[in-house]
C-alpha cells in the first residue's frame, strides 16, 4: 500500500490539470483568465502540500518515487516558480493575443514532469519526468505560433530535445545492463559490490550529458541563446528558473545516490561542465545586445557556478547548491519581471540600449534592476554573494581551489556585463519611455529585490532557511545509506 | 513437418517481398510489398514463440509506420522515376552494403552454431508472453504506465494547440443552444387573415 502523503502532489496535479483540461475545453467564452487564476492557486497550494501532511521519508511505487527533504525543498521552489511564471504571463499573453487556457495547462503538466524528476529513485522515473517537463516546454516555446522566431525556438528545442532524450536513454540501457536493475537504490548496491566497470562509467557520462542538456551546461548549451530569444518572454522566464532548478536536483541526486561511492568518476564531468559553462556563459554575453539572450549566457554561467559546490561531492557541496539555485531563482523571477516591463506603447522591446536613461523615466525599475545585477555580480551585502559564497566554500575545502578560482575569474569577466547595464541605465541618455505596467510585474519585482537585499539583514530568516537547506541536503545521502 | 513448411514460405515471401521493395516501379507498390515483407516477419517471429512481438510489428510497423509512408509517397510530389534514374551507378556501392551485411551475418551464424554464446533463458512455457507482461504492466509498472499516458496527453495537446485554427464563419451545431431553446424562443404565433400571407 502507499502512502498517499508521499504523492499527494503529484496527483493533485495530474487530476486538476487534467480536470482543468476538461473546463477549458468546454468553453462557450474564453476561460483563459479564470484557469489561469486556478492553476496559479494549485501550484501554490501545491508547493506547501508536502509540508502541510506532515513529512515521511519512503518511496513510493515500488520504489519509483521516492520522497525526502531534499525533494520537498525543490518542489516546493519549482511550484513557486511556475506560480510566479503564470502570475507574470497574464498580462503578456492578453496583450499578445496569446491567452489561451492550455498554457496554464501545460504548466501544470511541465511541473508535474518536473515533480517526477525530482522525486525519481529509479531510471524509467527518471526518463518519463525529463520526457514530460520537456514536451511541455517545447510547446510552450513555440506557443506564438505566428512568430517566425518562436516556430523557430521550439523546433530548435524540440530537435536537441530529442538529442539529449537519445543520450540519456542510451545511458540508462547502459547502467540496467551493467547492473542488472533500473533501481537507483539497487544500483547503489551493485556499483558498491561489483565495484566499477567501463560499462557504468560509460552510460553515467551519457546520462550525464543528456542531463547537461537540460540545465544548459556548456558545451550543451548552443540551443539557449536561440530559444531563449524566440521564446515568449515569460515562456523564458519560466525556462530559466523552474526546469533548471528541477534538472540540477536530479543531477545531484543522480550522482549523490547511485553512484555516491564513485565520486572521482563523475567529479570530472562535472568540473569539466562547471568550467566550459563559466567561460562560455561569461565570454559569450559580452557581446549581446539582446536583453533575452543576454540572460540565456547568464543562466548557462549561472549554472556553471551551481555545479562547483557539485564537484566537491561533498553534503555541504549540495547545500551550497541548493542556496545558491534557491537565489539564483528568486533573481531570474525578479529580472523577468523587470523585462516584461519593457513595453513601450507599440509593444515589447529587447535591447539592451531600449534601457539607457532608465534613471531618469522609471526610477523604481531602474532600481530593481539595480539590485538583480548586483546580485548576479555577487556583490556583498546583496543575497547573490552568499550564493556564491555557500557556492564556492564547499569546492575549497574538497581541495578544488583552482577550479574556485576558475569561477571568480569568470565571475569577474561577467562582472562586465552586469555593470555595462547598470551603467547604461543610469548614465545614458534616456530615450524610451516605458508604458505604466501592471500591479502583478511591478509587484514582483519589488518583492524579489527587496528579498535579495533583506533576507541579510534578518538573521533569524537566513538561519531557518539555512537549517531547513541543511535538513534537505543531508536527506538525500542518509536515505542512500539507510538502504542496503 | 508443418513448421517447417511454414517457415520457409514466410521466409521466401519476406525475402522475395523485400526485393520487390527496392524493384518495383512504383512507390506505392514498394510500400505494399513492405506491408507484406512485416507481415511475412511477424509470421517468423510467431514461429519462434515471441508473439507478443509479432503483435508489435503488426501493429507498430504495419499499423503506423507503413501506412505513415504511404500517406507521405502519395501526399509528397516527388518524381520518383526521376529519382530512378541513377538506380544503376549505385549499384556496386549497395553490392559492398551487402557484402558486408553478408560478412556480419555469416559471423553471427558461425558464433551460434559454435555453441558458445546459446544464453537463451526460457520461461516456463505455461504462459504466453503477453500474458507475462499484462502481469508486470499494471501492477509493478502501473505508474510508468499512468505516466507514459500522461506524457502522451501532453504530447497531443501540444499537437492540438500548435496547429488547430479555429476558422471564422463556420456553422456548427450546439446541442446546448439546441436543448435550450424553449417554445417561446422558437416558435412565432401569427394569426393570419384569410386571403393574405405571412410576408409582405
Amino acid at each position: 500500500m502507499i502512502n498517499p502523503q508521499l504523492i499527494a502532489p503529484e496527483i493533485l496535479l495530474a487530476v486538476s490539470a487534467s480536470l482543468l483540461l476538461g473546463f477549458g475545453v468546454s468553453k462557450t467564452t474564453n476561460r483563459a483568465p479564470i484557469v489561469r487564476i486556478i492553476a496559479i492557486a494549485i501550484l501554490l497550494i501545491y508547493s506547501v502540500l508536502s509540508y502541510v501532511l506532515g513529512s515521511i521519508d519512503d518511496t513510493a511505487f515500488n520504489g519509483a518515487l521516492v520522497g525526502d527533504a531534499f525533494g520537498r525543498y525543490v518542489k516546493f521552489f519549482i511550484g513557486i516558480a511556475a506560480a510566479f511564471g503564470l502570475l507574470l504571463a497574464g498580462n503578456y499573453l492578453e496583450r499578445e493575443k496569446l491567452d489561451q487556457y492550455e498554457f496554464s495547462v501545460l504548466t501544470l503538466y511541465a511541473v508535474l514532469g518536473m515533480s517526477i524528476m525530482v522525486s525519481a529513485n529509479n531510471l524509467l522515473a527518471l526518463y518519463i519526468g525529463v520526457e514530460m517537463q520537456a514536451l511541455a516546454l517545447y510547446v510552450m516555446a513555440a506557443f506564438n505560433r505566428d512568430s517566425l522566431r518562436a516556430s523557430e525556438a521550439g523546433l530548435k528545442y524540440f530537435v536537441l530535445g530529442a538529442l539529449s532524450s537519445g543520450l540519456l536513454l542510451y545511458g540508462i540501457s547502459l547502467i540496467y545492463g551493467f547492473t542488472g536493475s533500473l533501481n537507483f537504490t539497487e544500483i547503489g548496491a551493485a556499483v558498491k559490490a561489483n565495484g566499477l566497470t567501463r560499462g557504468i562509467v560509460t552510460g553515467l557520462v551519457f546520462l550525464l550529458c543528456g542531463l547537461g542538456f537540460k540545465i544548459s551546461a556548456a558545451p550543451f548549451h548552443m540551443w539557449t541563446p536561440d530559444v531563449y530569444e524566440g521564446a515568449p518572454t515569460p515562456v523564458t522566464g519560466f525556462f530559466a528558473a523552474a526546469p533548471k532548478f528541477a534538472a540540477m536536483a536530479l543531477i545531484t541526486r543522480l550522482v549523490m545516490g547511485p553512484f555516491g561511492e564513485i565520486t572521482d568518476q563523475w567529479q570530472q564531468v562535472i568540473i569539466v561542465f562547471a568550467v566550459m559553462s563559466m567561460f562560455i556563459g561569461a565570454i559569450g554575453a559580452l557581446r549581446q545586445t539582446n536583453i533575452k539572450r543576454l540572460m540565456a549566457y547568464s543562466s548557462i554561467a549561472n549554472m556553471g557556478y551551481a555545479l562547483v559546490p557539485l564537484a566537491a561531492g561533498t553534503i555541504a557541496g549540495v547545500k551550497g547548491m541548493l542556496i545558491f539555485m534557491t537565489i539564483y531563482i528568486i533573481t531570474v523571477i525578479g529580472v523577468f519581471a523587470c523585462i516584461l516591463q519593457m513595453r513601450i506603447r507599440d509593444g515589447m522591446v529587447e535591447r539592451i540600449s531600449d534601457l539607457s536613461g532608465l534613471a531618469k523615466t522609471n526610477r523604481g525599475l531602474t532600481i530593481a534592476l539595480t539590485v538583480f545585477m548586483l546580485s548576479l555580480m555577487g556583490i556583498p551585502p546583496l543575497l547573490g554573494f552568499f550564493g556564491k559564497l555557500y557556492a564556492f566554500l564547499p569546492a575549497v575545502d574538497a581541495n578544488l581551489i583552482w577550479l574556485v578560482v576558475l569561477a571568480l575569474v569568470a565571475s569577474v569577466i561577467g562582472a562586465f556585463y552586469y555593470l555595462r547595464i547598470i551603467k547604461i541605465m543610469w548614465f545614458d541618455e534616456a530615450d524610451l519611455e516605458f508604458i505604466e505596467p501592471v500591479p502583478a510585474l511591478r509587484w514582483t519585482s519589488m518583492i524579489a529585490a527587496i528579498l535579495l537585499i533583506a533576507i541579510v539583514i534578518i538573521p533569524v530568516v537566513a538561519g531557518t532557511g539555512q537549517a531547513w537547506i541543511g535538513d534537505a541536503a543531508e536527506s538525500l545521502t542518509a536515505f542512500a545509506a539507510n538502504t542496503p | 513437418m508443418l513448421v517447417t513448411i511454414s517457415f520457409y514460405l514466410l521466409a521466401f515471401v519476406a525475402i522475395a517481398s523485400a526485393m520487390m521493395v527496392v524493384v518495383s516501379r512504383n512507390p506505392v507498390h514498394s510500400v505494399m510489398f513492405l506491408i507484406v515483407t512485416f507481415i511475412s516477419a511477424a509470421g517468423l517471429f510467431i514461429l519462434m514463440g515471441a508473439e507478443f512481438i509479432a503483435l508489435l510489428l503488426v501493429m507498430v510497423y504495419v499499423g503506423a509506420v507503413a501506412v505513415l509512408f504511404l500517406f507521405v509517397v502519395m501526399m509528397l510530389d516527388v518524381d520518383f522515376v526521376e529519382l530512378k534514374q541513377g538506380f544503376l551507378q549505385y549499384l556496386p556501392f549497395g553490392f559492398v552494403l551487402a557484402l558486408i551485411l553478408l560478412a556480419e551475418m555469416i559471423m553471427v551464424g558461425a558464433a551460434y552454431f559454435s555453441g558458445e554464446s546459446k544464453k537463451m533463458v526460457k520461461f516456463d512455457s505455461e504462459k504466453s508472453n503477453l500474458e507475462r507482461f499484462g502481469e508486470v504492466l499494471y501492477t509493478e509498472y502501473a505508474f510508468f504506465f499512468e505516466a507514459a499516458g500522461l506524457v502522451l496527453l501532453v504530447a497531443m495537446i501540444g499537437a492540438i494547440v500548435l496547429t488547430l485554427r479555429e476558422r471564422e464563419g463556420v456553422k456548427k451545431q450546439d446541442v446546448s443552444k439546441q436543448i435550450a431553446r424553449t417554445p417561446e424562443t422558437a416558435i412565432e404565433m401569427v394569426d393570419l387573415e384569410s386571403g393574405k400571407g405571412v410576408g409582405s
